[in-house]
């Protein structure tokens, strides 16, 4: 399996968090997956979202001390 | 399904511009074609080596500068960059402001006339700052 790519948006706000990622996400190959790490609460609902409407994988999204971790997988 | 969003910009306050810039970028990057008008006291920040940036309006303003907020010309070049946005100075305040085309941020695209704008706006959600 293909280690999974971690972009580290911790201290940034939105949309900050989701601008990185999309910035990684063009670099990665379809089938990669991403992960992004935020502590601002308003990508941690707002990147699950984006990633529904451009049509990747939501993996996981989860909060762990303060931090919330979003993963997808590159589907295009 | 794409969609149309036309933003103009004409204040040159810092408020006004961090969300007229996080409109252009969160739309660009979630498929819509966007178009930016820049005029008025917005043009000026777009100016190369601006020694100022934007005044804050209040105290959302002041805030936005002590913490780590993307910068309203970062999100605009992320918009153009990651999301294809086209981004114009309006013609008019080229003008007006006596500027080149040189002494702009390179990822603008030419002035705009609003006859254009108006054009290509038509039919589609227009937000103006």
């Amino acid at each position: 399996m293909a280690e999974r790519i971690v972009v580290d948006a911790r201290g940034s706000f939105c949309p900050g968090p989701l601008m990185e990622l999309i910035a990684r996400l063009k670099f990665a190959s379809v089938g990669d997956e991403v992960e992004v790490l935020s502590t601002d609460k308003g990508s941690a609902a707002d990147i699950p979202e984006w990633v529904k409407k451009v049509g990747h994988e939501l993996l996981e999204a989860r909060e762990d001390a303060g931090v919330w971790h979003i993963a997808l997988k590159k589907l295009k | 399904m794409s969609n149309r969003i036309s933003i103009v910009v004409v204040s040159g306050s810092l408020e006004r511009l961090q969300m007229a810039a996080m409109m252009a970028s969160v739309g660009a990057v979630s498929g819509n074609d966007v178009t930016v008008f820049l005029s008025m006291n917005a043009l000026q920040h777009f100016a190369k080596g601006r020694p100022a940036g934007p005044a804050p309006e209040g105290p959302f303003g002041k805030l936005l500068l002590e913490k780590k907020a993307p910068g309203f010309k970062q999100l605009f070049q992320s918009a153009a960059e990651l999301g294809d946005a086209k981004i114009h100075p309006c013609s008019m305040a080229v003008d007006v402001l006596a500027l080149e085309a040189s002494d702009l941020e390179p990822w603008l695209g030419e002035p705009l006339g609003l006859t254009k704008f108006l054009a290509d706006a038509h039919g589609g959600q227009v937000w103006s700052f």
